[in-house]
């Protein structure tokens, strides 16, 4: 009834190639941004933006990344995890490196070096396919991870292995990271740069890139019979997926934990990615968004919902319960919708178009 | 720098010339544990050929056999009951798993079926701690662990006993495999799953037992690994060493899971003691799967793996 399109007529090809054509969806947007923007910062407590929302975002990142290198470009990686570990310690030599160095120049410059380390990792994939790939790809991860903790360089050569991220300013005396930023304004910065990356993977994926990351996808030979060319593609993908995962890895570090460690990024994280993609949907920004938001609200609920009910039971068993039902949830949705929680939107906004009326 | 090339490229060989005893032991002891990642290799291996799925539970459904065995024998049990008992909870897991997971999962993409898995191993993973606890269980059946000295190396009699173990299993297997009908139908799945449901070979229960004798080869390695290192949650974590192992033998080839075991077991042991000082140590999470990795450049099916063909 008030979701359909009739009456909206497109006169020029800008409007047809619009990412939210319709009128109800640019006022969603719209409405989601406002909440995020200005609700958000206001309303949320301290507790809500620093242990949900930012990790929400980061996670939301990181899923993006993957989703461009497994979802639309078809090669499964399980080495998510030692990319966003690049990320995060690259920042942290730059920002030490260079005091001065502004912080979104540190965070994009760390993303570029993931990306060239994701291009390294991304060569075998010229010669390896499918599942002989993604354990190729952990190769990557359990590398990384121990060269960062066995590396004194890469931590300033501190004694714990453990080090913090520095206090930086965007201009002036405006601190988004170390002791001295509030909350609401490493919120606003991270919600900023993942908005901006979001809408430009998005144009990514709907521009000639990505057409050709879709072909390499459904049939890589018959995309290189029809002149894409298969390395270019394959390590472009593995490029701009690292330097999300890398800018991911980095928020992680500065913006989240606060301190720069290797345990962070250890191969549990990569399968936390994946299952974000996997139940958000392959081959959907917004699924990115679905999933990434599903599995950090996901454990929160699971623990207290013993609490709420007021069920006697020992911790040690709730931790186990908890990863039990994760494990049912997981299988149960991908039962109920192989495609994930984006198709479920898709079928959702069909539905809304009809609505009242049965066809 | 030049001392850390000297330790790199010089050192390592210096001392093998040198104590080529040594040298042995090191070989066999790597050779020995080799058997152990393929007896969780094996597993995969049965699953992915039948039924094209790459099970990640493995390693996870390792655990929960050793936890029921131990569980079983810590309630007093004999062996062999005890043993029967947790073959039955395999199988029982078989059915359920086939049941509730892979039948409405059929024509899925195989990430999507890669993804259950890793949910089973999750349930796993709480559902086998939850019964049995997350304390270190202890499995003695009576293997013996004294060293053997065998023409002056040192050899431990436990990874024997493993190791003949093993052996038997595999020719367990391949006698299976080749002939019985049972095992007749198995190979007919593995090969074209279409034409050998024309033929009247039922899907279904091929798949249940197919993965009941994953099951039971966990328990064989449950058992083995749980003597050894005792039961604890890090058991399920042997599956991480088992993937280069498939990814070295190939993912549907048995012998390739044999070979690609000991080569990986016995460079990772050899890799650790003569270049893991020089390189600070603990590389033997990574050692695996960069060999794995730079030997797929060049075969990239693996040791044993079908030729992979490929047409529009």
């Amino acid at each position: 009834m008030f979701y359909r399109e009739a009456g909206q007529f497109k006169v020029s090809y800008a409007a047809d190639q619009a990412i939210f054509p319709i009128r109800q969806d640019q006022i969603g947007m719209a409405m989601i941004l406002a909440v995020a923007y200005v609700v958000m910062p206001v309303a949320g407590s301290e507790y809500w933006l620093e242990t949900i929302m930012i990790p929400f975002l980061v996670f939301s990142l990181a899923a993006i990344g993957l989703n461009i290198l497994t979802g639309y470009a078809g090669q499964l990686s399980l080495g998510t995890g030692a990319f966003m570990a690049c990320g995060a310690f690259a920042a942290y030599k730059l920002t030490t490196a260079f005091p001065d160095l502004n912080i979104i120049v540190a965070l994009l410059l760390s993303g570029v070096a993931a990306a060239a380390v994701g291009i390294v990792f991304g060569l075998p994939s010229l010669r390896i396919k499918g599942f002989y790939l993604a354990v190729a790809t952990l190769a990557a991860q359990f590398f990384l991870i121990w060269l960062f903790a066995k590396v004194p360089w890469f931590t300033n050569y501190s004694a714990s292995g453990v080090i913090s991220a520095p206090p930086r300013a965007v201009v002036g005396e405006l601190y988004v990271t170390g002791v001295h930023a509030t909350p609401q304004a490493r919120y606003l910065f991270c919600l900023t740069l993942v908005a901006v990356l979001a809408l430009l993977a998005k144009n990514m994926v709907r521009s000639s890139i990505g057409r050709q990351w879709m072909a390499i996808r459904d049939m890589d030979i018959a995309a290189e019979i029809i002149g894409i060319r298969p390395l270019r593609t394959k390590l472009s993908a593995f490029a701009i997926s690292s330097f999300y995962c890398g800018v991911a890895g980095a928020l992680w570090a500065f913006f989240y934990t606060g301190t720069v460690e290797p345990g962070a990024f250890d191969i549990n994280r990569s399968f936390q990615i994946l299952y974000m993609i996997i139940i958000g949907g392959l081959g959907s920004i917004l699924g990115a968004f679905l999933g990434a938001g599903f599995i950090v609200l996901l454990p929160i609920v699971l623990s207290r919902l013993p609490l709420m009910l007021g069920l006697p039971i020992s911790t040690a068993t709730i931790s186990h319960i908890e990863v039990m039902v994760f494990g049912t949830l997981i299988v149960f949705f991908l039962i109920v919708e192989p495609h994930g929680l984006a198709r479920l939107w898709r079928i959702f906004k069909e539905k809304l178009r009809l609505w009242p009326f049965p066809y | 720098m030049e001392g850390f090339l000297s330790d790199i490229f010089i050192a390592p060989f210096v001392s093998m010339w040198e104590y080529p005893v040594f040298l042995v032991e090191v070989l066999v002891g790597g050779l020995l544990v080799g058997v152990m990642y393929s007896l969780v290799a094996l597993g995969f291996v049965l699953i992915f050929k039948a039924s094209g799925v790459f099970n990640f539970a493995q390693g996870a459904m390792v655990l929960f056999a050793a936890l029921f065995f131990a569980g079983f024998l810590e309630a007093g049990m004999p062996v062999w009951l005890a043993l029967g008992a947790s073959a039955v909870v395999m199988v029982a897991l078989a059915i359920v798993t086939e049941r509730v997971v892979l039948r409405p999962l059929v024509n899925q993409p195989p990430i999507v079926l890669f993804m259950a898995t890793i949910g089973l191993t999750f349930f796993l993973d709480g559902f086998g701690q939850m019964i049995w606890g997350s304390d270190i269980k202890v499995i003695d059946i009576g293997i013996p662990k004294e060293p053997l000295e065998i023409h002056g190396v040192l050899i431990n009699s436990f990874d024997i006993v493993a190791g003949v173990t093993a052996g038997l299993l595999v020719a367990g297997l391949a006698l299976f495999f080749h002939y019985t009908k049972i095992g007749r139908a198995l190979r007919a799945v593995a090969d074209d799953h279409q034409a050998a449901l024309s033929v009247g070979i039922p899907l279904q229960s091929i798949w249940v037992i197919v993965w009941s004798v994953a099951g039971l080869v966990a328990l064989v390695a449950g058992i083995m690994w749980g003597s050894s290192l005792g039961v604890q949650f890090s058991l399920a974590l042997v599956a991480l060493k088992a993937l280069p192992v498939l990814i070295l033998g190939g993912f549907t080839s048995i012998p390739g899971a044999i070979v690609g075991g000991l080569i990986i077991g016995a460079s990772e042991k050899i890799g650790e003691v003569y270049w893991g000082p020089a390189l600070g140590g603990a590389i033997e999470d990574w050692h695996a799967y960069m060999i794995a990795m730079v030997f797929l450049l060049f075969r990239p099916q693996g040791l044993f793996g079908e030729k992979i063909i490929e047409r529009v």
